[in-house]
């Protein structure tokens, strides 16, 4: 059988379950029976109601077998994530097959049996309703009812391969003891089923990350390895799945401002749409305002911007603003503004996530801004915080969005943080605000450190903050070291030695390569060309 | 009043019912009544009363309403999960019997 051929033996079905498809190509294997493991409040329970819920809306009937809470327990559970399931019964959608436990019913064990009673009721909902999905849970909860554990394993075999038989996509939920362990508590859950899924929910320095893993679906393919989700309300479950969304990013060579002319300049042009910039510096280097000059830019065009903003409350965003001699409460009455400010901390970087998408898609901006990441980086692990950003920048540049974010160094000469080491990599350009201390004054300098994709100023320009906001200056010339935070000033003549030197390197490598235009080596002289020194 | 939940026409069930037919008779001579009911012809009632194992054995008068799962081969066993002692149906048990 060739790959391709392989692959399309086994049909799958959407589930509807938020990004849950992307992960699993797809959708879960059609008229298979797919295990979902995992330890107390993994969200197990959600994932299987979800499941049929999904499958309702799309209008799939669905079957909930339940062995563990009753049915009445989980009609008023779910009804936080607004499945409402006694409506769907109602309607003729949804069939209860309560195996709960009746703590009323005292019986004992005499001899043989099997479970074709339990067979009998879940094939006669499965009738009634039509269901084309069946949500099982919990496996372990069968075992606890029986004192004959072989009995109940080889029926469990006999029901999962009848729900095969009868043509229905099945959820099977089953508990584990560890997040990191034996797949199942009981050992044979996971021979029961086709195909296995793990959820967890790891507590990783105080703080607790959930995680969705599929182990392995019999005969056709899926992403590997675990993706974090969070539960939200009015929602259930929402993986997030990172690398499969950079898959489908778009690139556009459309430049949009940065609300500077002279800082569109040193970018050669101005800002990628659909790219992310980082930009770095100590506390007061003039983050926020690079980030108000942005939103300036964004609705001088008529464009909407969004504001995230995590270290000032609104109100000193706004006397900011004002200060620089930008209007945000008109921006905000034009509908172009929106600023959302609150405490990194009321929630999880997973739920942050999922709430700025819901956000973005929402209000639809042309630009966003985040002020600023670092504030962000404590509220989880490294990893947790390195998988927000990935998610966040995907997804802003999926939706053509122009993405500002800004993080802050610890030192305030010099250096980088440690937001910069974990994104670096995953934004398009970064700039740099750095402290220079110049013969006992402090002054500010910028930098763009990268451009992808473009030729960018290499100068480090001396800029200044005044009521019309950020003014670009001059170069440093006389002074080096400035990005180890050590500057060590060099005299007027050291430089022009340097420069020329420079210059007759790049004039023996045109020379050799035969070619009249200056390529990446010569980008010495093209710096001169486009901004010639301003002599002292 | 006793009722057997069966599921069709298996070994297991004619063994069930056999077993209990021979209970009934030694034991309660004729003080009962017995309903069979196949869950694959009434899956409703199997429903409605909550059973997943077949056979299932539900005693539900005199109370207490009592269930014993199994094909119940187990003479002892049965009798003991529905409170019935041997001979003694209508008697008050003095502490002879054990319980």
């Amino acid at each position: 059988m060739t790959e391709a051929a392989k692959y399309l033996a086994v049909e799958k079905i959407a589930t509807g379950i938020s990004s849950f498809d992307i992960i699993a190509k797809g959708g879960l294997p059609r008229n298979r029976t797919t295990l979902i493991s995992g330890t107390a409040g993994s969200g197990k329970t959600i994932f299987a109601v979800q499941f049929l819920a999904a499958g309702i809306e799309l209008g799939f009937p669905g079957v909930f077998v339940t062995f563990e809470e009753s049915a009445a327990d989980i009609r008023k559970n779910m009804r936080s994530f607004g499945w409402d399931l006694a409506k769907w019964e109602a309607e003729g959608l949804l069939a209860f097959v309560d195996a709960s436990p009746d703590p009323e019913i005292d019986s004992v064990e005499s001899g043989g049996f099997d479970l074709g009673a339990l067979l009998a009721r879940v094939k006669h909902a499965v009738k009634k309703v039509k269901a084309e999905r069946v949500a099982v849970d919990s496996l372990g909860a069968v075992f606890s009812q029986f004192s004959d554990q072989s009995i109940v394993r080889s029926e469990l075999f006999r029901i999962a391969s009848a729900l095969k038989a009868i043509g229905v996509t099945a959820v099977l939920t089953a508990e584990r003891t560890d997040d990191y362990g034996h797949i199942a508590r009981f050992g044979v859950e996971e021979f029961i089923a086709d195909n296995v899924m793990i959820l967890r929910n790891v507590l990783e320095d105080e703080s607790r990350r959930r995680t969705i893993e599929i182990l392995t679906f019999r005969g056709c393919d899926h992403q590997k390895g675990e993706y974090p989700f969070t539960i939200v309300p009015d929602g259930g479950v929402i993986v997030i799945p990172l690398s499969a969304m950079q898959l489908s990013m778009k690139s556009s060579n459309v430049r949009i401002s940065s609300g500077n002319q002279k800082l569109d300049e040193m970018c050669g042009g101005g800002l990628f749409r659909d790219s992310v910039t980082l930009v770095s510096g100590a506390t007061g280097t003039g983050k926020t305002l690079t980030v108000t000059q942005f939103l300036q830019g964004g609705t001088a065009d008529g464009e909407r911007c969004l504001l995230l903003a995590f270290e000032e409350s609104r109100d000193q965003l706004f006397r900011n603003a004002t200060g620089w001699g930008f209007d945000f409460e008109a921006m905000e009455a034009a509908g172009l503004l929106r600023v959302v400010c609150d405490y990194p901390d009321v929630s999880g970087l997973e739920d942050w996530l999922v709430t700025i998408q819901a956000t973005i898609r929402e209000f639809k901006p042309q630009r966003v801004a985040l002020d600023s990441l670092s504030a962000l980086e404590h509220v989880g692990t490294a990893k947790a915080f390195r998988e927000f950003v990935i998610g966040l920048t995907s997804f802003i540049k999926h939706e053509e969005i122009t993405g500002l974010f800004t993080s802050t160094t610890a030192s305030l000469m010099g250096g980088d943080s440690i937001t910069e080491t974990h994104i670096s990599t995953l934004t398009d350009s970064i700039i740099l605000l750095r402290y220079v201390e110049m013969f006992g004054d402090m002054k500010r300098g910028l930098t763009v450190l990268k451009m992808r994709g473009s030729w960018h100023d290499k100068a480090i320009r001396e800029f200044t903050i005044d009521k019309g906001g950020m003014k670009m200056g001059r170069p440093f010339r006389n002074v080096t070291g400035i990005l180890s935070g050590a500057p060590v000033h060099v005299s007027p003549g050291d430089v022009e030695r340097a420069w020329s030197r420079l210059e007759k390197d790049s004039e023996i490598l045109r020379r050799e390569s035969g070619s009249a235009e200056a390529g990446s080596d010569g980008a010495a002289t093209e710096r001169r060309r486009v901004f010639p020194p301003e002599s002292e | 009043m006793l009722r057997l939940f069966v599921t069709g026409a298996s070994p297991r069930t004619s063994s069930a019912i056999a077993n209990l037919k021979q209970i009934c008779e030694q034991e309660l001579e004729g003080r009962y009544d017995l309903e069979i009911i196949d869950v694959l012809e009434n899956p409703e009632m199997a429903e409605s009363e909550r059973i997943l194992a077949t056979p299932t054995l539900i005693k539900s008068l005199p109370l207490p309403l009592r269930r014993v799962i199994g094909d119940l081969s187990d003479k002892e066993k049965v009798l003991l999960g529905l409170e019935v002692h041997p001979k003694q149906l209508n008697s008050v048990n003095q502490g002879g019997a054990p319980s």
